[in-house]
């Protein structure tokens, strides 16, 4: 089976975000960068699982500039095969899919995994506009996967259950939770993945159809108030009058 | 050892700490931006190990004194064991930084976890892989890098600590063996070992080196107990009443002095780079404490002596980190003189031991107990200051190399 895995790279989850003096664009100074959780511990891992039982080849894709080649490193470390890197400063959601879908559809792979949103932008768009750019079926939020054949059966996550879903090959499904389970590299992956191939391909001419006007922080988190256990009208009268959720 | 099944824990032996280990690394100079992918890859992968494997039990080995030896294999998975022995030996095949590093990342865990993988690595691998025959070579390494077997490292014996040129145990030739005789102390995971890697004196007087088997007749290994200090590695005795060590097994070219010292160079290079981890993990729980803490109505990290505690830490942490990162470069190179190690090892250890009991007193009564990482690593640290040389003889060695006058002696 020939599978391509959708791989960016996202802050660290302790990194301390902040903005350029007009608030445009995010300041990546002294920030650590991660491969996206989803992409990594559910979407990779699952497409590792599957070509170890049936064989294949596992594909990372990567739309950005050659910093990124780090994160990719790593999910060859895990185990995939090669990479292609898409040179370029991607500027939305559609126009990563727009990359992706143009490379992906000469290639006829079996399934395309991504996560099911990235822990930074959180769009969840990619995979759903790839699908519609490829003509494949889209499976969003899958939790669990089996494979028959051709055909996959997949759990997804919706609210308060799950849905059991059929699909035949070729289709895209974006990874959440419970897909698989996080595989730490080791040293000797590590090392082979420095000779594995990174293929930097140019990006297509793509005219934008958004921009991004500003980004705001959330609120600071207030101090936290402590109520003794005794004293329940306190506490009703904070929720009411001051977190007002009562 | 014995009290687990087949003698190997499993990880229902242990209780799991409800905690999660929040640690984050500290890089107050970007010394990041001297590092390969590779090494950040090495990190951030022993790092997660650390965090999914030792965090959740690690209180509760030293505190019951219990090593988790199916610790033994997962090292061996991740490739902890010799990753800068080439990969055909059953290494990783990796640079001296990332050895270093992997250290760094072990030892943030617990020194006892660091002792496990760097005796194995450093102390027995590497000694088979310089000094050993093809065929013992390959009859070793690869499973010793598997962490399919465990070994330890012999030198150190009862009378001769500091001086192991003054050793005693001895092997005598007999036809196509070796009889060994004396006693071994001090030997970390030696009650748990199937192969020693002993350094005994021939009828010469020259100190020769040599893989035992410990299910050698005459062979035993108790476990010292009482340790106040690495109490999650189990640390031993090696006592040898006439011994039959086959001629193969002892390492042809090697006599004298270097043989062992040229593992301890390898190994206090790796200690250097795991006394930052502890350090790092004290320094990151005191700052985590001394931002929530909050007394006279502000957090203590607010308070000036709270703050000259905190910014000296990092000061020398990253001293420290610069110090190994040259000093692995150099390695690299095979460039690194022994006294170059000496001054690293003294000098990290000591800032390592030094932050550790600054970040006790940040985190107030908190701090001695085990809901906090900080007596643990102090008391590990106590160990690490006297194995693989104690700190005032890597002072001696550092004053004889800039005056030429030995004062061992
Ligand atoms: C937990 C643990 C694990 C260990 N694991 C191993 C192992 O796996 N393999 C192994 O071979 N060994 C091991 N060791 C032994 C360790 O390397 C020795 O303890 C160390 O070398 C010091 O020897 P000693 O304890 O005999 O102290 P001594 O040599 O008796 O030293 C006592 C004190 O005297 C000082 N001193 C000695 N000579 C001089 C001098 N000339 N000038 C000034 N001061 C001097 C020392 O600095 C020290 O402060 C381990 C030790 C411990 C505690």
């Amino acid at each position: 089976m020939k599978l391509l895995v959708c791989v960016s790279k996202t802050p660290d989850t302790t990194a301390k975000i902040s903005f350029n003096a007009d608030h445009t664009e995010f300041n990546e100074a002294g920030i650590t960068f991660i491969m996206n959780p989803y992409d990594e511990w559910y979407a990779l891992v699952r497409a590792m699982e599957l070509k170890e039982a049936t064989g294949g080849t596992v594909t990372l894709i990567n739309v950005g500039p050659a910093s990124n080649d780090a994160v990719i490193r790593k999910g060859l470390a895990i185990g995939a095969d090669d990479a292609v890197r898409i040179d370029c400063n991607p500027t939305s959601s559609l126009y990563v899919a727009k990359q992706i879908a143009e490379y992906a559809k000469e290639q006829n792979y079996d399934m395309v995994f991504c996560g099911k949103e990235t822990i930074d932008y959180n769009g969840s768009e990619v995979g759903g506009m790839v699908a519609d750019m490829l003509a494949m079926p889209f499976i969003s939020y899958a939790s669990e996967m089996e494979m028959n054949g051709n055909t996959a059966t997949i759990k997804r996550d919706i609210e308060g259950g799950k849905e059991t879903i059929e699909v035949d090959t070729p289709f895209v499904l974006s990874a959440a939770k419970g897909l698989a389970e996080q595989r730490i590299p080791n040293m000797r992956g590590i090392m082979q993945a420095r000779r594995k191939p990174i293929n930097v391909v140019s990006p297509v001419d793509f005219e934008d159809v958004s921009s991004v006007v500003s980004y705001e922080l959330p609120p600071a988190k207030a101090a936290c108030k402590m109520v003794d256990p005794e004293n329940m009208e306190e506490l009703v009268r904070l929720l009411h009058e001051e977190a007002k959720i009562i | 050892m014995g009290k687990f099944e087949n003698g190997v824990s499993t990880l229902d032996d242990f209780k799991v700490s409800s905690k999660t280990d929040q640690f984050q690394g500290h890089d107050y100079y970007a010394v990041d931006d001297l590092l390969t992918d590779e090494h950040k890859i090495a990190r951030d992968a022993v790092r997660a190990w650390v965090k999914q494997s030792v965090s959740p039990i690690i209180e509760d080995c030293a505190n019951r004194s219990l090593c988790p030896t199916h610790l033994f294999k997962e090292l061996g998975e991740i490739g902890a064991y010799g990753p800068s022995i080439p990969a055909k030996y059953g290494g990783g095949g990796m640079d001296d930084i990332a050895y270093g590093i992997i250290m760094q990342e072990l030892e943030r865990g617990d020194s006892g976890i660091r002792s496990m993988a760097s005796v194995q690595g450093s102390l027995v691998m590497y000694p088979i892989y310089r000094f050993a025959s093809e065929e013992q070579k390959m009859k070793w390494l690869p499973k010793l890098g598997s962490g399919e077997l465990i070994g330890c490292f012999g030198l150190t014996e009862p009378d001769h600590g500091s001086n192991p040129a003054g050793m005693v145990t001895n092997i005598k030739d007999d036809g196509d063996c070796y009889i060994l005789n004396g006693a071994k102390m001090w030997i970390t995971n030696s009650p748990v070992a199937d192969i020693a890697v002993v350094w005994a004196k021939d009828e010469e007087g020259k100190i020769r080196g040599m893989v035992v088997e410990s299910d050698s007749k005459g062979f035993s290994a108790p476990e010292i107990h009482g340790k106040w200090s690495l109490r999650a590695s189990v640390t031993g005795e090696l006592v040898f009443e006439d011994v039959r060590v086959p001629k193969e097994n002892v390492f042809p070219e090697i006599k004298g002095l270097k043989g062992p010292l040229s593992c301890l160079t390898k190994a206090r290079y790796g200690i250097s780079w795991g006394a930052i981890g502890a350090a790092m993990d004290c320094y990151d729980s005191a700052l985590r404490y001394s931002q929530e803490r909050v007394q006279f109505g502000k957090p203590i990290g607010a308070f000036q002596l709270t703050q000259k505690k905190l910014a000296e830490m990092i000061t020398e942490i990253t001293k420290a980190q610069l110090l190994c990162w040259r000093l692995g470069s150099l390695m690299n190179n095979g460039k690194a003189t022994p006294a170059q190690v000496s001054m690293a090892k003294r000098n990290n250890v000591n800032m390592a031991l030094e932050i550790a009991r600054e970040a006790r007193q940040i985190h107030g009564g908190m701090g001695i107990t085990n809901e906090y990482p900080i007596m643990r690593h102090m008391m590990n640290l106590e160990t690490v200051l006297t194995y693989e040389g104690t700190h005032d003889i890597h002072l001696l060695i550092t004053g004889m190399d800039v005056t030429g006058f030995n004062a061992f002696k």
